[in-house]
């Protein structure tokens, strides 16, 4: 079994939802990310999202774009990504790793030879946020090879008629995106968030992660109560914006903080 | 001439021009895509879609633009007769207003209530914010906030003519940027929203869509000069930002093997300094903003400044029909510098008494080399695409003229 099926099969054994945390690769530096992800499992961290820098994140907010751009000024790329990747499996091989990210840099990278290179760094599955359903042929029978799962996005504009497409061929779990917009600004509402989820569970087995917009561990316990996982990001990259010294501590702070409210929502309870 | 062996069948049904173009979007913007697509196949099978654009064409923009020969431009350079598609005479003063018609009369077919735009140089959302006044739709233009400093004339155009200018300051702060946060805005407000893409880019289906809006230009040249000289011409030439007013002249003749087409692309500083525009001369394939294309990007796939004296012309990438005609060698894609391109403005304002726009200056700059080593008999259609007012102010800066 897979890294992350085990994740999610472990999860509903203890009848809760995951925890999800994403942050940027080499933001602020080399040095500072590897701390953070280490600590990420001790945290509280179910599945980490590991972003891969990219110059031009459009679908991201300002938290992750300045994130992005932070991680670049500081020899961020693809190769560093991988590198703090291996060094995070040298002291962790239980915690799935899904790397998240743009196509370009995957394209220019070789998408053969990124998805064999990121699975023997330790990666788990990708995300790729510009790559919907239509285009993704040149890379899933690449990810396939190398044993990566490629975790396809829906969003409420997703209908139950294009629902089928967006699920054939997705593997891992589901992120469903909840609101419409960039990451980190508008929060979605947790009764819609049930709906949401109810209606995709109709369509499929996989575990669906809800994320964009979950900021604290009241929002993630909310979310947490009809999901499968929740995913927190832009909150958590916002610290490394916010801090002059170090980002480690407070951050983790905030992880065991989230974890916590995750572990305590009750799952299937009304909102 | 049968589809299979036409340069003019694509894109496929996927939006692909070979290898390029295609529709790389979040999945948000996913079903808002394939809607616009379904809006645009029906339009363009809806007689009275092109019987209302045309009847705005004709009598707000000022349709047909008239095919100029240029007898002392001509004569200063010695060789072949020079023509200009005179794109600068229509309304807001650049060819961009053919495709904002076109798609804010579809968007109104939509039932959208708002629009929204990015520009560079700042004609597409002065374009963008004239067809919003001209149907009373609210307006809202990403600008990188580098540009707005060197476009203030255009600013101070869009404010007047209704619509919100939002200063982009992610980033680069530059045309990309805009594009990024128009797209950013799109995603968080799909229901209400149209987006007027300004060029031959983005996801399927905006290239195939704008580059047809933008044909009108070269159906007329085309019957203009057969009417004038009897004859096709034997080269077109246009400059080269994102692509649209070259494929909008280009497009009509691509099957007409005997005409040769040179695309100039911006030079910056020159080809060999890193400062420059031309993403076909000095780029790769990769993929942003919806579509595979030819981008400027270092080697971990991040995209790199582009730099041009024309902020038209400032975009790291370029439509993907332009980067197969690139690989397939249909058209060929030169260059112009800064340098060459403040030259050629001067030559036109001397000889012909028509200040062109940087842009088109850079395509002047290139009919100067070409011209004189063309025979007498030759026959050079050139697309002045934008007029010149909005640079003065730069060029005043940059000739050292304090206004």
């Amino acid at each position: 079994m897979s890294r992350l099926a085990g994740t999610f099969a472990r999860l509903k054994q203890e009848g809760r939802a995951g925890l999800v945390t994403y942050v940027m690769a080499n933001d602020p530096d080399a040095a500072t990310a590897q701390k953070i992800v280490d600590g990420l499992p001790d945290a509280g961290a179910d599945v980490i999202e590991l972003g891969l820098p990219f110059s031009d994140p459009m679908a991201d907010g300002p938290a992750i774009q300045a994130a992005a751009l932070r991680a670049l000024a500081n020899g961020g790329s693809t190769k560093a990504t991988f590198e703090l990747l291996r060094n995070f499996r040298k002291k962790n091989t239980a915690t799935p790793v899904v790397l998240m990210g743009y196509y370009n840099p995957i394209y220019i990278y070789g998408a053969e030879r990124f998805c064999k290179d990121a699975a023997a760094a330790g990666a788990d599955g990708l995300i790729v946020v510009d790559l919907p359903p239509e285009e993704d042929e040149e890379l899933r029978p690449y990810a396939k090879a190398a044993g990566l799962d490629l975790v396809r996005l829906a969003t409420p504009t997703t209908d139950d008629k294009r629902l089928p497409t967006v699920l054939e061929g997705a593997s891992g779990f589901l992120y469903y995106v909840a609101v419409l917009g960039v990451t980190g600004t508008k929060s979605a509402a947790a009764t819609d968030v049930q709906a949401a989820v109810a209606r995709i569970k109709r369509h499929t087995q996989l575990p669906v992660a809800v994320g964009f917009g979950i900021k604290t561990p009241e929002g993630a316990a909310a979310i947490a109560k009809h999901a499968d996982a929740a995913v927190v990001g832009s909150a958590l990259v916002q610290i490394v914006a916010d801090t002059k010294t170090d980002p480690v501590t407070p951050m983790h702070k905030l992880v065991r903080e989230l974890a916590a409210a995750v572990r305590g929502a009750k799952q299937g309870a009304a909102a | 001439m049968t589809a299979l062996n036409s340069y003019r069948a694509g894109p496929d049904e996927r939006g692909h021009f070979g290898i390029f173009g295609g529709r790389y979007v979040a999945e948000t913007l996913m079903p808002l895509i394939l809607e616009v697509e379904r809006a645009y196949t029906a339009a363009k099978a809806d007689p009275s879609f092109q019987k209302e654009l045309d009847y705005y064409l004709e009598h707000y923009v000022g349709r047909p633009s008239p095919l100029w020969f240029a007898q002392r431009l001509t004569d200063e350079l010695g060789g072949a007769k020079i023509y200009l598609k005179r794109d600068e005479l229509n309304h807001t003063g650049s060819h961009k207003i053919n495709n904002t018609m076109g798609q804010i009369l579809l968007a109104r077919r939509m039932g959208k209530k708002r629009i929204i735009a990015e520009t560079g140089a700042g004609q597409h959302g002065v374009a963008t914010a004239t067809v919003c006044a001209l149907f009373g739709m609210p307006c809202v233009v990403y600008m990188g906030a580098t540009d707005i400093e060197r476009q203030a004339p255009n600013v101070f155009r869009m404010k007047m003519l209704g619509a919100e200018v939002r200063p982009v300051t992610s980033g680069t702060g530059t045309l990309k940027d805009a594009m990024n946060d128009a797209l950013r805005d799109w995603v968080a407000n799909v229901t209400d929203t149209y987006y007027i893409i300004g060029t031959v880019a983005g996801p399927h289906p905006y290239p195939a869509m704008v580059r047809d809006f933008q044909s009108v230009i070269g159906v007329e040249a085309r019957a203009q000069i057969l009417k004038a000289e009897g004859r096709l011409p034997d080269k077109l030439v246009a400059c080269i930002g994102g692509g649209s007013n070259a494929m909008g002249l280009f497009h009509p003749f691509l099957d007409d093997r005997d005409v040769a087409m040179d695309a100039v692309e911006a030079a910056g500083l020159g080809l060999d300094t890193g400062k420059h525009a031309a993403s076909l001369q000095g780029g790769k394939p990769g993929v942003l903003h919806g579509n595979r294309t030819f981008l400027l990007m270092d080697g971990d796939g991040q995209i790199t400044e582009a730099h041009s004296i024309s902020a038209g012309l400032d975009y790291p990438g370029i439509g993907p029909e332009h980067a197969w005609l690139h690989d397939i060698k249909r058209v060929n894609y030169v260059a112009a510098t800064d340098e060459d391109a403040v030259e050629g403005f001067k030559l036109l304002s001397r000889t012909e008494g028509i200040l062109p726009a940087l842009e088109p200056a850079h395509a002047l700059a290139h009919v100067a080399r070409i011209a004189p080593k063309m025979a007498k008999d030759k026959i050079i259609v050139m697309n002045l695409c934008g007029r010149g007012d909005k640079d003065i102010f730069a060029l005043a800066e940059r000739l050292g003229v304090k206004l």
